[in-house]
Parts: C-alpha cells; structure tokens; sequence
C-alpha cells in the first residue's frame, strides 16, 4: 500500500506544555483514520501540526504531490457578512461545474424528480445565514474543490444540525467510496467512529493506541484514554 | 469652474480608491482602528513643515510607521488591543495640534483642496489607480482571511504579508485624502461609504460596489455644493457621506 503519511517523533509544545509527546504512525492511501480522545488531548493540534499551520518537532512526511483539504473545526460566520456561498466557492476561482460536483458529494443538491440541480437557496444565501449542518456541508464541499487527495476533518464539538436524511459520516463515506480519498478526521464519537473508520489512533498526549477500531476499542484502553467508566462498551461485562 | 471640475474628478478618484479600502476594513472589524489611524499624519505634517518638506510626505511617512505598529501588534498578540491603537493614535492628535504652526494647523486638520495643482492631481489620480489595482489583486485572499484565519493558513495563504500590503494600501489612501477632507475627517472617507453599503448588500459584488459608489457620489455632491456654498471641502463631502449613511440605514435589510 502506498503510504500517504509517515509521522516520527512528533512533538509539539504550546507555552512550555507538551500538547503532543514523541508520536509516531503511518496512514497508507485509502484509509479513514479517526483520531479519538478527550477533549483537549492534542487532536486539532495534530492537525496544525501536519498541515504546517504550527511548529512542531520530529519528522512529518507527506507523499509527494498531494493535495490536502481541510475543514477546520471553529468556524463562525457574521450573519451579516456580505458574501453568498456562491461568492464564497468563487474565492477560490471555482467553476459553476465544480462547485456543483462538490455540492452533489456534499448531499448539498435539489432533487426534482429526476434532475439535479444546486440548491438556489444556498447558493445565493449569505454564507452566514446558512443553518450549521448546511454551513458545515458547504466547508467539505469548498475543501474538496480542487480535488485533494487528503480531507482532514476536524469535527465540531457541538452545534450542528441533521440536514435531510443523511449524516456527516454517511457522506464522508459515499465520497470515499466514489473518489478514494484518503480521510483523516477527529471525532467524539466513538460509536460513528466505530461504523465508518478503518483505523483509529487514540491520542491523549501521546498515542494510547493505533489499529483498527474493532481491535482497539477494548475497555482497557478506553479507560487508559477517557478515565474509568466511559466505555462504549459498557454492557459487555454484566453477566 | 474648470478648476472645479478638475478638483472634484480627483476627490472622486480619492474618495472610490478609499470606499473600495475601506470596505475590507469594515469586514476586518478595524473601523475604529481605520479611523484613528489618520490623526497620525498630524504630528508627521508638522515634523515635515518644520523641515521643510512636503507635508503629505510627512503624513505619508508617520501613517506608514503606525501601519506597521498595527501589523506588528495584528501579527504577535492574540487579543487584538484596538483600544490601545485607540490611545496612541488620539495621543499623536493631541502632540500633532501642539506641535504644529497655528497657521497651518486648520489645512492639516481639515484640508485645503484649493492647494490641490494639476501635476499633483493626477498624481493623485495615478496612485489611487495603482492602490485600488493592487487591493483588486489581493481581494480574494483578504476575504478568506475575513471569514476564518484557519482556513487561510489552510489554504496556503501567507496572511501576513497579505495584511501588510493591505495596511501600506491603507496608509497610502489616508495620505491622499488627508489634502481633501483633512487628517480629522481621512478616516471617513474610508470607512461611512462602506458601513452604508453593508447596510444594503446582499453580496460581495454588490457590496464593493455601492461602496465605491457611494464614496464617488460623496465627492461629486460634496465638492461641488462647498464651492455654491463657499464652506470648507472637508466637512461638506463627509456630511454628504453621513447623510447617505442614514438613507442606508433607514433602508438596512432586516436581519
């Protein structure tokens, strides 16, 4: 398998603290990574980490030629900011065309009957009075304009609604199956995690444990990772 | 009358090159900063007259060093201290008015568009031409930066060097229109044109558009009714600015 990410030794301080000790790992093409763990053990740091949007030390080595998308996680817009979504793809010099391809992997297109076609009320909306699930779709779909081979997608945390009947995951998971994209993403939730990753790296400062998740998922290390008692599991051991 | 035409065609070029600037600082948050700003030129004016060298190069001179103090503290500190800026810009006012000639200071404080010659209106002209070019080639970049830093960094944008262009840009524009309005009232031109447009824009295109309008419309009702009315240039087109400002207003979008 053809490695996409080569990771060694990573370290990473803020202020005198380590966010992240001495991590090591490999992501190969293909794989949906999850990063999982409590809150503020490093995970949207490993991100600035890897895309160079902060100093770190050790070795961080992409594939060569590779293009990253990347959805960050804080991300609010004025409601009063003037710029439609439409406005907001053409930023980036996006063509009607690409901007409506990304939209359809998004789930963000009109159905009429048979005919497609991008939904007019996103995207002549001002971007900031899009409803968060929207807003947070229209993100993805302006990561992927340009066709990277990479999203890196930090979930938020919280405020963000259910858009038609498909979740985030589920169109995450359709894009890769249709492009092949390799998908790098952070997430509190392990049951969605569990569904629709291959890999998952617990990081809680440093790596607690690297696999895939029906092998790693195990009481111990959830309790090494979150503390005693936040097990997904927690059914499994009344008998 | 010729003289007039000519005068007010060079307040318009100022006034659209300003309107277009000053609609990114109003999205960037910093109106009050764009404001202050200009009352820097003072103590710079003064400086220069005791020299005796150009004025605007003085004023130009004292904007560029504040525009790069602002940057500094934009680029190193994570709360941007806007009150501060406040305090040392409105503190470089009060050593301006002291340190200037009594006769002059009535000029540096609200311009002398009479002062105003051909070679140096199109002068004028040109550079605001250059400015509004410039910004035109980094406007992209600035919004994305508006909108979410994370997603410039991401982008490969190098925010930086992006924001100090735009704040030589600002600099540059306050210089020109300090010989209009004054360096009291620069701030103005900058900044009412574009608050009334996002009064009623739905859109960026839009947007930058009535900005610029309005600023032109400014300077083109402004000069000309100065001269009917024999009062001072400077107040005249930003009272006209402030009173587009309230039509705007009492248009403004429900939000």
């Amino acid at each position: 398998m053809d490695k996409i990410l080569e990771i060694k030794g990573l370290t990473v301080k803020k202020f005198h603290h380590k966010i992240i000790d001495d991590l090591s790992f490999t992501l190969y093409k293909g794989e949906t990574l999850a990063v999982v763990g409590p809150n503020g053990a490093g995970q949207t740091t490993l991100f600035q980490a890897i895309t160079g949007l902060t100093d770190y030390e050790g070795e961080v080595i992409w594939a060569p030629n590779l293009k990253i998308g990347y959805v960050p996680q804080r991300f609010y817009v004025d409601s009063d900011l003037p710029l439609t979504t439409e406005e907001f793809f053409k930023l980036k010099n996006a063509k009607n065309s690409e901007i409506e391809d990304a939209l359809n992997s998004v789930g963000l297109l009109q159905r009429v009957g048979h005919i497609q076609s991008p939904n007019k009320h996103i995207l002549k909306n001002l971007l900031g009075e899009l409803s968060g699930g929207e807003l947070q779709r229209v993100i993805i779909a302006w990561a992927l304009i340009g066709n990277p081979d990479v999203l890196l997608f930090d979930e938020p945390t919280s405020g963000v609604d259910v858009v038609g009947e498909e979740t985030i995951y589920e169109t995450l998971n359709k894009l890769k199956e249709k492009t092949g994209m390799t998908i790098v993403l952070i997430s509190h939730e392990l049951e969605i995690v569990r569904k629709y990753t291959s890999i998952v790296l617990c990081l809680n400062k440093e790596k607690v444990c690297y696999g895939p998740p029906q092998e790693v998922f195990t009481k111990k290390t959830l309790d090494e990772l979150f503390g005693r008692g936040a097990s997904i599991y927690h059914h499994e051991h009344h008998h | 009358m010729e003289n007039l035409l000519f005068l007010t065609i060079v307040g318009g070029f100022v006034a659209a090159a300003s309107a277009y600037v000053g609609s990114i600082m109003v999205l960037k948050r910093m109106s009050l900063v764009g404001d202050a700003l200009s009352h820097v030129a003072l103590p710079g004016i003064a400086i220069a007259l005791s020299l005796n060298i150009s004025p605007i190069l003085g004023a130009f001179t004292a904007l560029t060093l504040a525009v790069l103090g602002i940057w500094y503290l934009e680029k190193n500190s994570d709360n941007y201290p806007e009150a501060l800026v406040g305090i040392f810009f409105t503190a470089s006012l009060a050593i301006g008015v002291l340190i200037t000639d009594e006769l002059d200071l009535l000029e540096a404080l609200f311009g002398d568009i009479e002062k105003i010659g051909y070679a140096e209106g199109l002068v004028t002209i040109i550079i605001s031409i250059i400015v509004s070019f410039v910004i035109y080639k980094i406007i992209n970049k600035l919004i994305i930066g508006v909108i979410s830093e994370e997603l410039s960094k991401a982008q490969k944008i190098n925010i930086n060097i992006v924001n100090l262009i735009y704040l030589l840009a600002v600099g540059v524009i306050a210089s020109l229109g300090i010989k209009f309005v004054g360096t009291l009232l620069t701030g103005a031109l900058v900044i009412i044109p574009a608050v009334a447009a996002k009064n009623i824009s739905r859109s960026m295109k839009s947007y930058f558009l009535t900005s610029v309008t309005f600023g032109i419309l400014s300077a083109i009702i402004g000069i000309p009714l100065a001269y009917v009315l024999s009062l001072p240039v400077g107040p005249i087109v930003v009272i006209t600015c402030v009173i587009i400002f309230i039509i705007t207003y009492l248009f403004k979008k429900p939000s």
